[in-house]
């Protein structure tokens, strides 16, 4: 005897027919979702509002990575007037920053919401008053206390962000990251551009550092709508890239967390190991970044043999100086001093920002879409996944180590795999691809920073109608924001790089 | 002894510095200036399949300042379109970022329109403020290459730095989202006179891909000269070093 449901069940890459997407009333929704959050190994990967003819429909996705399934659900809201709902964050603390961002977007207001501030001041903002030079940040007042304000512009050539430090002598007691400096209407974009390769490209230029991830969660996606199967040795090829952009920025960051702590060797190493396997990824595709790999139906660069014993000699080649350095770096104690305790998140405030990816994983939660929602070759071949306890800088550094080794693994292990090109199939032209109409995607990926997701609806005619997108960051920020309660305001630059997060992800 | 794992590391990575930045060659699918062949084709298909409208018709054209290198036209007409590996695609005039068939000789700069300043105060040392203004981090993290063991165009004397006190120009990179339009014009305000403006990306130099979205904010660049266009979607290092030497070397007057 089974009770129905009161969700639609995916999973990843699936699509639904919008006719049999449950609608529930808002206090249905919060029990669902009070429900869902509740069982093990359930976490919410979207939950946004749609603006429909006369309403406002927001669409909940809970991912249950011990089944393997997302489940869907929406309520609505109606549009018009002054709508208020009673907020889920303030016992699920995990929804904190989808109702922002849903009462920043369409005036919605979430009743005792426990941090009801701006997200990224989108140009279609509800509330046009609120502009981002005002925004509200926390304070305490103190004779002893004093402010540090830092960006939009930073030292390096990084993205733009403020971060305000509430500090009490060199001791910070709290950060507030204030972000939207980098929106540029990328999820209006998507609909706005009507071709298929202007939206590709729109892909790739969400979070240039993940070109490759966010591209994959796109093409992913049209060809679920599309009904398009791809071939296996598609999909290994977009594995090995994905996989390849992970190595890059891992080794990226090692460096620069290295720059950070002043130990050059390791900064130059690391840094100077990068280099081949981007110009790799330009040899493969004229891209540095992968940009121009991924596309829906096939692919302009087959894999070949060539390139694949290219590839494993690179490899190797790689991992000769990068295992004596990484070994020598984490057995150093003016490192270890550096970096051991430093930031330190548990895996209980972890859980409670409801952190993905590899933040996550440095801090016990196992939180891994290869693993969880398998897509592309992962759905084959296993890769070995880490997760570390300690949650600081240290687990942070060693845990991007462990992957670059493990990621090595398995891109010499899928090199050696895959044959010679085997009639690699081109692009699907334009006219082709057509969509599903009144359907619903989710398609998830796994970048280097974390969990992807992005979610599109089509209309009656199979167009676009909605597009969503999630960057990991988008929950990882306040991670960042927790490292640095009681720390020392000089340990913020190695806690920064020590993340990595993306500006612009989370802006879009 | 506690010296030596250092050494065999060192050891081990080799010599990495490109000896002549100048003279390298990249790799084959590397998109660089585009050659356009005088063979007809159907001009309005051409045109259309571009996402950003980079190419023109009659004569076919191609804007390498809103070209975002995806090498779709070369793909659907090889015998018409062919990107070339020449990453040297850097110039001080917009007009000249617009390649024609027929045309097959290098993008450089127009000489004539260097400031004397430029290269008399900037020849020897060059401090350069970074701005990104909804930059993805690919156009960053190549300028960020730039200073790194293999490109290090630190040894010319070009750097970033963080005070724009301290600086001779700004480089921008991304769109000029509105949430970055006033740090943009303080943070240039701020820079003492006489002072450079360098454009690097596509993002930056049209829009890009962005361009036409309502959360940007581009009067800045319509209402300051631009020094330097370095055009890529990101430019390879190599371009960008190469367009900075060419704008601030000494040469031999003629």
């Amino acid at each position: 005897m089974n009770m129905p449901q009161p969700y639609a069940t995916l999973p990843n890459q699936g699509t639904l027919p919008l006719k049999e997407l449950p609608v529930l009333s808002y206090s249905e929704f919060f029990q669902t979702v009070s429900h869902l959050l509740g069982l093990e190994g359930h976490h919410c990967v979207a939950c946004y509002g749609h603006r429909t003819l006369e309403n406002i429909q927001i669409i909940c996705c809970i991912a249950d990575d011990l089944h393997h399934t997302i489940k869907v659900f929406s309520c609505l809201a109606e549009g018009n007037r002054l709508v208020r709902l009673a907020s889920l964050a303030k016992t699920h603390f995990p929804m904190h920053l989808f109702e922002r961002e849903i009462a920043e977007n369409f005036g919605i207001e979430f009743m005792y919401h426990p941090w009801p501030k701006p997200v990224r001041y989108a140009w279609n903002r509800a509330d046009k008053t609120q502009v981002i030079n005002n925004y509200p940040f926390y304070r305490i007042d103190g004779n002893e206390l004093h402010e540090v304000g830092v960006g939009p512009i930073h030292a390096g050539v990084i993205e733009p962000g403020h971060f305000r430090f509430l500090c009490n002598g060199e001791t910070v007691l709290h950060l507030e990251i204030q972000l939207g400096w980098q929106h540029r209407g990328v999820e209006a974009l998507f609909l706005e551009m009507p071709s298929l390769l202007q939206r590709t490209i729109l892909s790739e230029s969400i979070a240039g550092d993940t070109a490759v991830g966010h591209s994959l969660a796109f093409v992913n996606l049209m060809e679920s709508l599309g009904n398009i199967t791809v071939p296996e040795e598609l999909e290994l090829e977009r594995t090995m890239a994905l996989e390849l952009e992970r190595i890059a920025m891992h080794l990226g960051d090692l460096g620069n967390v290295n720059i950070g702590m002043a130990y050059q060797l390791a900064s130059s190493v690391f840094g100077t190991l990068r280099t081949p396997l981007i110009n790799y990824t330009q040899t493969w595709c004229g891209n540095r970044f992968g940009k121009g790999l991924n596309r829906v139906g096939g692919t302009h660069y087959p894999f070949n043999e060539e390139l694949a014993k290219k590839l494993v000699t690179l490899l190797d080649k790689v991992e000769e100086s990068f295992s004596p350095m990484s070994e020598r770096l984490f057995s150093l104690p003016s490192f270890l001093m550096r970096a051991e305790t430093i930031g330190r998140v548990t895996e209980k405030q972890m859980r409670l920002i409801g952190a993905v990816g590899m933040t996550a994983r440095a801090a016990g939660i196992p939180s891994d879409i290869r693993q969880s929602h398998p897509f592309a070759a992962y759905k084959r071949y296993e890769i070995d996944h880490q997760t570390l306890e300690q949650g600081d800088v240290w687990a942070r550094m060693m845990l991007r180590s462990l992957e670059v080794k493990d990621s090595i693994r398995f891109v010499r292990e899928l090199a050696q795999r895959s044959g010679p090109a085997t009639n690699p199939s081109s692009p699907i032209k334009e006219m082709d691809l057509k969509l599903m109409p009144d359907t619903f995607c989710i398609s998830l990926v796994e970048g280097w920073r974390g969990e992807i997701c992005h979610c599109a609806i089509t209309n009656d005619r199979g167009e676009l109608a909605h597009y969503k997108i999630k960057d990991p960051s988008f929950h990882n920020w306040m991670a960042l924001a927790l490292s640095l309660r009681d720390l020392e305001i000089s340990d913020f630059p190695i806690n920064n790089k020590s993340y990595n997060l993306s500006y612009c992800g989370f802006d879009l | 002894m506690q010296i030596l794992p250092e050494v065999q590391i060192l050891y081990r990575l080799g010599k990495q510095y490109i000896p002549d930045v100048t003279a390298p060659q990249v790799p084959g699918p590397f998109k660089g200036r585009p050659a356009i062949s005088t063979e007809r084709v159907d001009e309005d298909a051409l045109a259309s399949l571009c996402p950003t409208g980079a190419i023109g018709k009659a004569p076919v054209s191609i804007d390498m300042g809103k070209c975002v290198m995806c090498g779709e036209c070369a793909f659907a007409f090889p015998h018409k379109i062919k990107f070339t590996t020449d990453y040297k695609i850097a110039t001080n005039v917009r007009e000249r970022l617009v390649v024609k068939e027929g045309e097959t000789g290098p993008i450089s700069l127009d000489e004539t329109k260097v400031r004397n300043e430029i290269r008399s105060l900037f020849g020897r040392s060059l401090k350069l403020r970074e701005i990104s203004a909804g930059g993805s981090n690919a156009d960053e993290a190549e300028l960020n290459a730039c200073g790194n063991p293999n490109f290090d165009m630190g040894r010319f004397g070009i750097e970033f730095l963080a005070s724009p006190r301290h600086c001779d120009g700004i480089v921008i990179t991304g769109p000029i989202s509105e949430n970055m339009a006033e740090a943009t014009r303080i943070c240039y305000e701020a820079i003492p006179s006489p002072k450079l403006i360098i454009l690097v990306g596509s993002d930056a130099i049209s829009g890009g891909i962005f361009a036409g979205s309502k959360a940007l904010n581009r009067r800045f660049i319509e209402e300051h000269p631009i020094d330097l266009y370095v055009p890529g979607n990101p430019p390879h290092p190599l371009t960008f070093v190469n367009g900075i030497l060419e704008l601030i070397r000494k040469r031999k007057t003629r």
